[in-house]
């Protein structure tokens, strides 16, 4: 017996799956061998390709002699920019002042301006005689002379990159807000630094691959990518190439991984286009990992010169920054070289009060691949130098890390708070995760454990790291500013078909992201099927009139809600349709675990059984109440949501090799409702160990001629099993967001956090000898310089 | 260059085909036989995305000819199971969502076949020191160790 009210009848039948551990469907096929990369495609008569790359950084091209490879067996043709006479040309504009778009030729026409930059293009039989062809190509290069470092190519001395790029400066922008050189001129209390965050690689674990079919008596083209924005590449290549989109499909299928290294237009996606369509014949293109590391879109490369003031308590009065961003040698497409570095000061101030802010930012040409965006995109660095910042505050009062944060985080009723660069924060559990984490490591035992350690010859630290991040971000702000493409909507088309099965379409793309599972639990617990029942079709810009794809944390909070609002639409119409059959009112209609019923009557039926009256019994109702069940409905959040986090890291440092581990890492964050609590430890897990490897591992070391140094996995380390410890990942759900589902976009935030806690950990660690973390990647070798320098002034 | 014959035993399958001697095993596997579940990560053997077992042991096949396969008994991730009858260890792997984007899986599949034979596997570093000649850049790990953890005790009759 209980006094329980009665449970609500929907909710006992209807089971629910939002939130659920579903296994995922993508699993099967990945797990066997049977998933579909682009690299796997074969096709008859197709041929291959092999690129001949700049082995200078900055030269013009005094000629390009392709005789011999010609000539050689197997070879179908080999081109130059001078071969095509409509050369395509890529190119980001932006509505942005002060900044001015770089152009780049697919093939480089009359000067190369990286390492790495294509020349020519053989297309062979095979790619074994398009490299032995490749190595044929005579290559004469006149050097222009290279300013490979970011701060000397804004002198003016430094060679120019480009004609219309004066001074090397690509955009420059300013956020202020009050007086933030006055308050730090009067304060008494002020921490400055000069932080700096290498250029890495994002490295996905799939290169980048592209096959291009062309059908010459449908005029259809078709081009599959390892893309995860195949409606971004299909506009810019319809738009370069001149062809309309029903005749031009881009098809992005199992796609192993991304972090932002394949979300932009690549010159090899229009080359290989290009070709298909003048040769006639299927063309494939796989890149090998020395390409990847010199041609694919790098991550991140900053200076961050900052000062923080603030009171005798600790309490923030106002920060300024000077930023640097080395943005390489091409303004990247479509995003713009305004993406990474803006944000770096779009973020700065992070969840905290500062009253007072300004920021500058400058972005940079030089002789390098371009970067483009990477998981965290600017937040990594402006985390990073904020974190610092706080703690070196913090040291100054001598106040403990949670303690200096909990002074100064935004509280739960001042949102929705404003900072200083024009950032909206609303609701989330910025102090919640900082208390969750903090509770979770005893700071004060910690101390007697780092003491004791000490006298072993291991120096131990532990550090915060405290962000909050912009996520799902609708159609009033754009991913980079001044930017040409709405990023902020999702259309999501749900049908049930004659065999009763439902089916969902969006224009996200997954590389990883699992969206054939969670978005198929939207589907199904808003529908009332099982998750299982549902297909979940992406990745195919034949599938939807546009759509952008799967990046910037934004596919569960715009494709989720999306996939709601066309799902609810949908559930009306079976509803109708089923009341008609039933003769019943619609509103008494209820699914759940694939049936349509009537509570308490003998009103039953499966999805198929309607499908079968509503599309295939001409009987069963009458011609008006056979529509289609079918609905298109659009969603666009129009802001975005905020997603908070602090993430603990503590490290281990041999006092006699210097090596660094991370020995422990907790992460406590608010990204609303999880729809697949499997899925989301997963995206946090995979961006802490990015992170680990941001702070730790990852260099691409350019030397001053702009020769890459670190061009092989041999040479550019990432984290493996054995660099990682334990993760240990709290949830906290304060107050949903406004949204349809609830959700906050979460994919990136791991990469955010985790550099920042781990240089703050470090930075405990030898606190002692005087020493503390401005540069990131920290190694043993780096570290054992600033031991040296310490001791050389001492 | 001549093209050689080469039989081998794929998946318990004996067949010969004809390659030239220079073409990596990991190219043969994928063009010539079509198997393209082993994947090609960077080519210079670090990251064992094309880890596949020869004779019984796991190589990393970019790092071989196609003529080393040569009477050779290969076993890749198509032998291991198919979606309706998956392999305990791709069970366990979708239990645990040690997987994101699947390009690194099928050499992880590989090495974790082996090292349930052949190490002791006591705790979870030395999971992860096993694991170690494998690059994932999604998973972070934690959920593959947690597979493999599940799998060590299931071999040892230990219920964690």
């Amino acid at each position: 017996m209980t006094d329980a009210p009665p449970a609500d009848q929907s909710q006992t039948v209807r089971p629910k799956y939002i939130g659920k551990k579903v296994e995922r469907f993508e699993d099967p096929r990945l797990l066997t061998g049977r998933g579909l990369y682009s690299a796997d495609i074969k096709a008859d008569r197709m041929v291959h390709v092999a690129f001949v790359r700049s082995d200078q950084a900055h030269a013009r091209i005094v000629s390009v002699d392709t005789d011999d490879a010609a000539a050689a067996p197997g070879v179908i043709g080999v081109f130059t920019a001078a071969d095509f006479p409509e050369l395509p040309e890529l190119s980001a504009p932006s509505a942005m002042k002060d900044y001015h778009a770089t152009v780049c030729p697919v093939i480089a026409r009359d000067v190369v301006r990286y390492v790495g930059e294509a020349v020519a293009v053989i297309v062979a039989q095979d790619r074994y005689l398009a490299e032995d062809a490749a190595a044929l190509v005579m290559v004469d290069l006149d050097p222009l002379g290279a300013t490979a470092d970011p701060v000397a190519a804004l002198e003016p001395d430094a060679v120019a990159l480009h004609d219309n790029v004066p001074g090397n400066k690509v955009l420059e922008r300013v956020f202020e807000t009050g007086d933030a050189p006055g308050e730090i001129a009067k304060a008494q209390h002020k921490v400055s630094a000069r932080f700096r965050m290498r250029r890495k690689a994002p490295l996905a674990m799939e290169t980048r691959s592209y096959v291009a079919q062309y059908d010459s008596g449908r005029d259809q083209l078709v081009l599959h990518t390892s893309s995860n924005t195949p409606g971004v590449v299909r506009d810019e290549l319809a738009r370069l190439l001149n062809i309309p989109g029903n005749r031009f499909q881009v098809v992005s299928p199992d796609v192993g991984g991304s972090f932002g290294g394949k979300g932009s237009v690549y010159p090899e996606e229009a080359i290989v286009a290009m070709l298909a369509r003048d040769l006639e014949r299927p063309v494939k293109y796989v890149s090998d990992r020395l390409e990847d590391l010199t041609s694919t879109s790098q991550a991140f490369d900053e200076i961050v010169e900052a000062t923080l003031a603030f009171d005798k308590d600790g309490t923030f009065i106002a920060l300024d920054a000077e930023v640097i961003g080395d943005i390489g040698a091409y303004s990247i497409v479509p995003w713009t070289a305004a993406l990474e570095p803006v944000q770096v000061v779009s973020f700065l101030p992070g969840p905290y009060r500062t009253p007072h802010y300004r920021g500058r930012v400058r972005g940079v040409c030089t002789p390098k691949p371009p970067t483009g965006p990477y998981r965290g995109v600017g937040r990594p660095a402006a985390v990073f130098a904020m974190e610092r910042l706080v703690d070196m505050a913090a040291a100054t009062l001598g106040l403990e890390a949670d303690e200096i944060r909990r002074r100064n985080l935004v509280g739960p009723e001042e949102f929705p708070f404003r900072i200083g660069s024009g950032i909206r924060w609303d609701r989330s559990g910025f102090l919640e995760c900082l208390e969750d984490a903090a509770s979770s490591v005893d700071v004060a035992d910690f101390r007697k454990r780092q003491a004791e350690a000490r006298k072993r010859g291991k120096w131990l630290g532990l550090g915060f790291g405290t962000y909050a991040e912009l996520t799902g971000i609708g159609s009033r702000i754009a991913v980079a500013p001044g930017m040409p493409i709405n990023t902020g909507n999702e259309t999501a088309s749900v049908r049930v078909d004659a065999t009763g099965a439902v089916t969902a379409t969006f224009a996200t793309a997954s590389h990883g992201q699992s969206l054939e599972t969670t978005l198929a639990q939207i589907v199904a617990e808003e529908l009332g099927v099982r998750p299982s029942d549902v297909t979940v079709k992406q990745g195919d810009t034949a599938l939807t009139p546009h759509g952008t794809g799967t990046y910037a944390s934004r596919s569960a909070v715009i494709g989720g809600g999306a996939a709601i609002v066309s799902t609810r639409s949908l559930l009306k119409r079976v509803k109708e349709a089923a009341g008609a059959l039933f003769d019943v009112d619609p509103d008494t209609v209820e699914t759940g675990d694939g049936e349509i019923f009537v509570p308490e009557t003998n009103h039953r039926i499966t999805f198929p059984e309607l499908a079968q009256a509503v599309y295939s019994d001409m009987k069963a109702l009458p011609m008006e109440a056979r529509k289609p069940l079918e609905a298109q409905e659009n969603f666009d959040p129009y802001l975005g949501t905020t997603t908070a986090a602090t993430h603990v890291a503590e490290v281990e440092i041999d006092s006699e090799t210097l090596a660094i581990r991370v020995t422990r890492f907790i992460v406590a964050e608010d990204c609303g409702r999880m729809i697949n609590p499997l899925v989301v430890d997963g995206q946090v897990h995979g961006g802490v160990v990015q992170g680990i490897g941001a702070a730790l591992l990852e260099e691409l070391h350019y030397d001053d001629t702009g020769q890459l140094l670190s061009a092989t996995l041999a040479d550019y380390l990432i984290a493996t099993a054995a660099e990682v410890p334990a993760l240990d990942v709290h949830h906290l759900e304060t107050e949903l967001p406004e949204n349809p589902g609830g959700f906050r976009g979460m994919g990136e935030g791991g990469t955010i956090g985790a550099p920042a806690a781990i240089a703050n950990a470090i930075s405990d660690a030898v606190a002692h000898l005087g020493i503390e973390v401005q540069e990131l990647p920290m190694t043993p070798n780096k570290l054992f310089r600033l031991i040296a320098e310490k001791q050389g002034k001492d | 260059m001549t093209a050689i014959d080469i039989t081998l035993t794929v998946n318990g399958e004996t067949m010969t085909t004809r390659a030239e001697p220079r073409m990596l095993a990991s190219d043969f596997l994928r063009e010539k036989l079509g198997l393209t579940g082993t994947h090609v990560g960077c080519e210079h053997g670090v990251c064992g995305a094309c880890t596949i077992k020869l004779n019984g042991v796991t190589a990393r096949s970019c790092l071989l000819f196609a003529g080393q396969l040569d009477g050779a008994e290969v076993t890749t991730v198509e032998g291991l199971g198919s979606p309706r009858r998956m392999h305990r260890i791709q069970e366990a792997f979708r239990k645990h969502h040690a997987l994101q984007c699947g390009f690194c899986t099928p050499g992880f599949l590989m090495t974790v076949s082996e090292i349930l034979e052949t190490e002791e596997l006591r705790t979870d570093d030395d999971i992860r020191d096993a694991l170690s000649g494998n690059l994932c850049r999604c998973t972070g790990y934690e959920h593959i160790v947690r597979a493999v953890r599940e799998l060590v005790n299931e071999r040892d009759g230990v219920t964690a």
